[in-house]
């Protein structure tokens, strides 16, 4: 009789370090692509890195944990200023700290607006959130002394990267560090969304009162996810702030939130890919778009959202999923 | 007069001028808001493109005074006619499918339908500001006393009386009231016991809409008509709505009068601030009352 060794398969975290590392070589080479093919849209690019971390961060609360909010934008710009204030009053402006600061802000930004929006359920949820930028938004106008008021926060002059690499005209720099830090956080996140947390959240979002009787605490698991979501918002703020050097009050406004919103739901929510392709066909559009007419392009984002509502509520990803496995499925 | 007693009459002079304005303010905030209430109280659904209604109302009766020269009178009319008329294939394509659908949902379609309209109304209209001529009785001010009050917003405090008297009488006085509080009730029960109620949302609705453009036409004073009208008090409305409580028309009037009022105070005394203040009151008012006001708990 032989002994028959049973290969053991692959577990959960084997099996999607193939998939995380397949994505992170799509990115890269998307980037890659990218910087040879439109040498002179850096710029552009650069934001949409910025806002792909928005999205991201909106992903983990919508997508993940099940929470609607309308004023996400409150974190990136949290993030934005936060750096925008240490780069131009305080003078910190290595890159790197910049980063971390904006990231801390948005962080703090996101539990605290966590317990707010929280409170209500639904739409008095959606309501709390939309309140919470506006305030923020508001206040960052009335605080001009440190934030510029609708003039704009100026003067942030990051240090070169490490010392050695400047932050240019082409914008070459910045985009380097942005594509490096997007793969960061799609790491981090995707490890964070497998981890037995990301799964507690993805059950609140399913069924809240199951898990509260399974005895896990719903509230504060939310607010942790907020605060991480936070975190990531606010890398995206200080990310655009050293990229553009400049901090608008727009990073603070409904209107952003209801176009990350927009980009996810495009995208795909749920998963963190739809996050990344919903902003960059947005995003790019919106560039080709706006520049001919931007009432054009408000047009079309609204065409745009009710077939998605309607025909593809699962956004790009979504439809490609079912696609594909319509394909596997028909053979 | 003392010096005390000048400063006393000064500031009775500004609370009651305040007052006035916010009054009117709220009434035009209460006008275009109160179809919202109806249709997130009574369809359940949430309708940020109402805002965008009352915009098109605003563009019709300016079409009609300024273009073709008609009284005002005709203008509301056919405002409110023209409006309802563009709202109810709309309402038949893609309302009527996002009905019990979760919030986001009825959020993003009707984001995505006030994008669409603000964009079409952009490209039939054009970007720049449209008036609304008033017929002579509307302009000028009429001294009420204290201060003189400019006479149209005399004349959107007495609409928006007349419409919340309408609706309570329309609500509770009549057969049409009945079947429509069933329907809210218990939709299912309602149309099991023969009540029509496919037809009493599509008669809702249009109601709704119809008084959003009323809104928007009395109101292109206070808040004036041009395409991001839709998007700029977006906001506004769901917000006073929710504060108030989807479906109840006093909570509605409540809400109106305290946020219009916040809203002023905030404008007069500390203009710097914006509306910081009606969004803080939002804050406390909405995590007090998670169903507004005078809502029902779901």
């Amino acid at each position: 009789m032989t002994d028959v060794q049973l290969k053991p398969s692959p577990g959960l975290w084997q099996r999607s370090a193939k998939t995380d590392f397949i994505a992170v070589l799509v990115i890269a080479t998307v980037a890659i692509g990218l910087y040879f093919v439109f040498p002179s849209s850096l710029a552009l690019l650069t934001r949409i890195v910025a806002i792909m971390l928005l999205v991201l961060s909106l992903d983990l609360v919508t997508g993940f944990a099940g929470v609607a909010t309308l004023g996400h934008a409150a974190l990136f710009g949290a993030g934005a200023y936060a750096a925008g204030i240490a780069a131009a009053k305080f003078g910190l402006t290595d890159p790197l700290l910049m980063l971390a600061i904006g990231s801390v802000a948005g962080m703090v930004a996101g539990a605290l607006s966590s317990l707010v929006i929280l409170r209500g359920h639904g739409l008095s949820q959606l309501v709390l959130s939309i309140a919470v930028v506006q305030l923020a938004h508001e206040g960052a106008n009335k605080l001009s002394d440190w934030t510029g008021g609708s003039d704009g926060l100026s003067g942030i002059m990051p240090a070169p990267l490490l010392g050695l690499f400047r932050f240019d005209l082409w914008g070459r720099t910045a985009y380097i560090l942005a594509v490096l830090l997007l793969i960061l956080v799609f790491l981090a996140l995707r490890v964070i969304v497998r981890s037995p947390f990301g799964m507690l959240c993805r059950g609140i979002k399913q069924d809240p009162v199951r898990v509260r009787a399974m005895g896990a605490p719903v509230y504060w698991t939310l607010v942790q996810m907020y605060a991480i979501s936070g975190a990531v918002a606010g890398l995206g703020g200080a990310l655009s702030a050293i990229a553009t050097k400049v901090v608008g009050l727009d990073s603070l406004s409904f209107n952003l939130s209801a176009e990350a919103l927009v980009m996810l739901v495009l995208g795909g929510a749920g998963n963190l890919l739809g996050a990344m392709i919903g902003t960059l066909v947005f995003v790019w559009f919106e560039d080709l778009v706006s520049a001919i007419n931007p009432f054009h392009w408000l047009t079309i984002v609204g065409a745009l959202l009710i077939l998605v509502v309607l025909f593809a509520p699962k956004g790009l990803t979504g439809a490609a999923a079912s696609l594909l496995a319509r394909l596997r499925g028909g053979r | 007069m003392t010096e005390d007693g000048q400063g006393e009459a000064f500031a009775l002079q500004t609370v009651l001028s305040i007052a006035a304005d916010a009054l009117a303010y709220g009434m035009v905030l209460f006008v275009i808001s109160i179809g919202l209430s109806v249709t997130m109280g009574l369809m359940k659904v949430v309708n940020l493109a109402h805002g965008a209604f009352a915009m098109i109302g605003g563009y019709i009766a300016s079409y009609v005074t300024q273009q073709m020269g008609l009284h005002f009178g005709v203008a509301v009319i056919a405002a409110v006619m023209g409006t309802v008329l563009i709202a109810v294939p709309i309402e038949r394509l893609l309302y009527r499918r996002i009905y019990g659908a979760p919030e986001l949902t009825q959020v993003l379609m009707s984001i995505g339908i006030t994008f669409a309209i603000i964009g079409i109304a952009n490209f039939l209209m054009g970007p720049t500001l449209k008036t609304i001529t008033l017929p002579a009785e509307l302009q000028g001010p009429v001294d009420i006393g204290f201060r003189a009050i400019a006479a149209h917003k005399l004349f959107v405090v007495v609409v928006g009386l007349v419409v919340a008297g309408g609706l309570w009488f329309l609500i509770e006085r009549t057969r049409f009231g009945v079947k429509l509080r069933a329907s809210v009730d218990d939709a299912a029960m309602a149309g099991a016991l023969g009540i029509r109620t496919k037809w009493i949302y599509a008669v809702s609705f249009a109601l709704a809409i119809g008084l959003a453009a009323l809104g928007g036409v009395v109101g292109a004073q206070l808040l004036p008509i041009e395409p991001y009208y839709a998007l700029r008090y977006m906001v506004t409305f769901l917000v006073v709505v929710s504060v108030g409580g989807a479906g109840s028309i006093l909570g509605a009037l409540i809400s109106c009068l305290l946020l219009g009022a916040v809203e002023t105070t905030g404008r007069y005394l500390m203009p710097e601030y914006g509306e910081f203040f009606f969004y803080l009151a939002v804050i406390a008012i909405v995590c007090v009352f998670p169903n507004g006001l005078l809502g029902r708990a779901k």
